[in-house]
């Protein structure tokens, strides 16, 4: 054991932000499959609520995601993801498929 | 079912997860995270599915298509849940040095995929036959 690295060799805070970006954009698809359920045409008034609220889960997932990127970039040795960030990712994917019911039904 | 009842109590008090054991190497922890964004990535494309579902077929009856849907979403509703499920339950037997929980959830998953997939097969044959 001699100096400690700077860099993590493996690289794994730049795979996890990654990650993150590729569920940002996996989510970003889901949430534009939802503005186009607009283009129906025969969605009911509490659909068209349902729509709008998606894209306002959609920003706080953005959000939860674009901090987490951020903290994990600070550091050579970030800290874990924290439970809150976890459940808010996690509450905001149960709320697209909430919404998501509200538009097919 | 108690194992899940602590792990719901851990995901409403955060802090307790760094409170206990021993903080693990941070490599594991981000493998950890990535597995966890990893199972909300199927989570969304189940979702995704659902919302495709209803909007690229719609010559299939109403009842029909608003099923698949919702069995869809729900898929990806359980998923999501069972992805910060698991999460917690690895993070927590990390710090405490003991093994990783395991889990029936990926084989249920498959297995209902492929059963899925095997059905829509046998629609498509059908259908095709029943359009000549």
């Amino acid at each position: 054991m001699t100096a400690v690295p700077e860099r993590d060799p493996g690289l794994q805070p730049e795979r996890t932000r990654l990650a993150w970006r590729r569920t940002t954009l996996a989510y970003t698809v889901a949430a534009v499959l939802a503005a186009r359920q607009v283009a129906g045409g025969d969605l009911s008034a509490a659909g068209l609520v349902a729509v709008a609220l998606s894209a306002l889960v959609w920003l706080g997932f953005l959000w939860v995601a674009h901090r987490r990127v951020r903290e994990l970039g600070v550091r050579p040795r970030p800290r874990a993801l924290s439970a809150g960030a976890a459940l808010a990712a996690v509450a905001c994917t149960v709320a697209l498929a909430g919404f998501a019911v509200a538009m097919v039904v | 079912m108690s194992d899940f009842g602590q792990s719901l109590r851990l995901w409403f008090a955060p802090r307790r997860v760094r409170e206990e054991g021993q903080t693990p190497d941070y490599r594991f922890s981000l493998a950890n995270e990535r597995t966890f964004l990893a199972w909300l990535r199927t989570a969304l494309a189940l979702i995704g599915g659902g919302f495709a579902v209803d909007q690229f077929l719609p010559d299939l009856p109403w009842g029909v298509r608003a099923g698949m849907a919702l069995g869809l979403l729900g898929a990806g509703v359980l998923c999501a849940l069972r992805a910060v499920n698991h999460w917690v339950r690895c993070e927590q037997a990390m710090r405490r040095g003991e093994d990783l929980p395991v889990s029936r959830f990926p084989v249920l998953l498959s297995v209902v995929i492929a059963v899925v997939a095997v059905a829509m097969v046998v629609v498509v044959l059908f259908g095709w036959e029943g359009g000549r």
